[in-house]
């Protein structure tokens, strides 16, 4: 049932995705196409009690962007200094157990007590599309980009892949493949170092109004997607029903992606594997915060300048009297 | 009267070398290159305090420039008069404080622009920043020249 309520809502979120890209199609106003309207981000529930760990999610995922992916052409040029690395996944498209850039989704095991019971958790991971992501706002291009429906997603078109977006992530999501992409066009041997992939919620997808590849082939409706303020009253009656715990509504500020456990996270967080390409479930500070805090202290910064002339014209006011 | 605008070029010297340094620094490049390796240095490879710190010389450079721009307008000091050079400098810095300012604006949660105008915001930034290093090379050897043939 609530998923059938979150579905109807998603829908009528898409129409109104579809409907700016229409206004825009039709040029209708320049300034909407500088300053965007406020419009509500849609965003996933991940049930975790539910998953059953198929990874049927997986599969889908691969089968929907496998045209996305990228295709290099060896020999990778040389770069310059040594140790920059190559990172070639190209040879490894069928890992599944971490994220690569030819696998965007995996799923996490966790062995947890759930009603002094042990059981097997497994955990769908992947990008977790903050509010505020700073893998969008830092990237030095924009390369990367976030849409009006919450998404973030990176050009592969434009991405130089020198890795900053992961690096920034609190999550280190975005995974890079050496030897395809713009740098190749530029100064291969110097700057940039091929593209960084990771999950763009099926954009495609949802600019068609279809629900992302991974939702729709879960046989167990792990994961709902709607407009954030409904899957936030969700997660939460989900949450007490189950006495359970919610990841991702406060974490970097706020996310698009809600988990709800019947296990605390940071217990699941000692469970889990975490490493290069293996998401962590630890609390996030809002990374953006601390410069956007000093954004709005530096305002004062032209009034100082402002009021130190001041200060000399009127010394100088007084010595000419 | 000498001394204060000493002090005055000074300051922005000491803001223009921060605030390029930690502009570069939003590149990845100064791991690439060794030089976040240099004992000392290793925070020029963490870009949340590169990004802080561009933030904060930006807002003292901004403070500087209106003082500049107070002083010529009450005191009619600091600048003689408007020369070529003086323009052209007066281009590039306001190309800096505005495509920089509505950057800033940017980076607060939502999307209030497009991602070609982000794009477009980006490479106008570093160009501007090209156009005022080269311009303070070149002014560099004028000065020089001037200076060797008296
Ligand atoms: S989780 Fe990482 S990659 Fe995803 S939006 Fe947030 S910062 Fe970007
Ligand atoms: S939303 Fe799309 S791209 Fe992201 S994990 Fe699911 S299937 Fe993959
Ligand atoms: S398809 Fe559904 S149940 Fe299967 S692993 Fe993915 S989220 Fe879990």
């Amino acid at each position: 049932m609530s998923k059938k309520i979150s579905r109807r809502a998603f829908l009528k979120g898409s129409i109104t995705i579809a409907g700016s890209v229409a206004a825009s199609a039709t040029g209708v106003s320049t300034a909407t196409a500088l300053t965007r309207e406020k419009k509500e981000p849609l965003a996933t529930l991940i049930d975790i009690s539910k998953c059953i760990g198929c990874e049927e999610c997986v599969y889908a995922c691969q089968e929907s962007n496998a045209d996305k992916y990228p295709n290099p052409e060896k020999p990778y040029p040389e770069m310059f200094p040594k140790r920059v690395p190559i990172e070639d996944w190209s040879q490894k498209r069928d890992v599944t157990d971490r994220l690569t850039p030819y696998n965007w989704l995996y799923i996490q095991h966790a062995t947890a007590k759930v009603d002094g019971e042990e059981r097997e958790l497994t955990i769908p991971r992947r990008c977790m599309h903050c509010d505020n992501p700073p893998c969008v706002k830092l990237c030095p291009w924009g390369a990367a980009k976030q849409e009006d429906n919450g998404l973030s997603r990176i050009d592969s078109d434009l991405c130089l892949g020198g890795s900053k977006c992961k690096t920034v992530c609190p999550w280190d999501i975005p995974q890079r493949q050496t030897g395809t992409g713009l740098y190749l066009k530029l100064l291969p041997a110097l700057a940039g170092n091929g593209v960084m992939y990771k999950c763009d919620r099926c954009y495609n997808l949802l600019e068609k109004g279809e629900v992302p590849a991974c939702i729709e082939a879960c046989p167990e409706d792990v994961q709902t997607i709607g407009p954030r303020s409904e899957i936030l009253e969700q997660a939460h009656a989900l949450a007490k029903e189950m006495n359970g715990y919610i990841y991702g509504e406060h974490e970097n500020g706020g996310t698009s992606t809600i988990y709800v456990s019947p296990v605390p996270f940071d217990e699941l967080n000692n469970n889990i594997e975490k490493g290069d390409g293996q998401a962590h479930f630890e609390k996030v500070e809002n990374k953006m915060a601390s410069g956007n805090n000093i954004a709005k202290a530096m305002l004062i910064a032209p009034l100082a300048g402002i009021a130190a002339a001041a200060g000399k014209f009127y010394k100088a006011a007084k010595e000419d009297e | 009267m000498k001394k204060k605008i000493n002090i005055q070029s000074c300051l922005y010297g000491i803001t223009f070398f921060f605030i390029t340094l930690s502009g570069f620094a939003q590149m990845p490049i100064f791991k690439r290159y060794y030089i976040s390796d240099i004992p000392g240095l290793g925070w020029l490879a963490d870009f949340y305090i590169t990004h802080l710190m561009h933030y904060m010389f930006a807002g003292i450079f901004m403070g500087l420039v209106v003082y500049s721009i107070s002083n010529f307008i009450v005191l009619k000091t600091g600048f003689i008069q408007l020369t070529r050079d003086m323009i052209i400098k007066i281009v590039i810095f306001s190309g800096l404080i505005l495509t920089g300012s509505l950057m800033v604006i940017k980076n607060f949660s939502g999307t209030p622009f497009s991602n070609g105008m982000v794009i477009a915001l980006d490479i106008l930034h570093i160009l501007f920043c090209m156009a005022l290093l080269f311009f303070g090379v070149y002014q560099l050897i004028k000065r020089k020249k001037e200076l060797l043939s008296g």
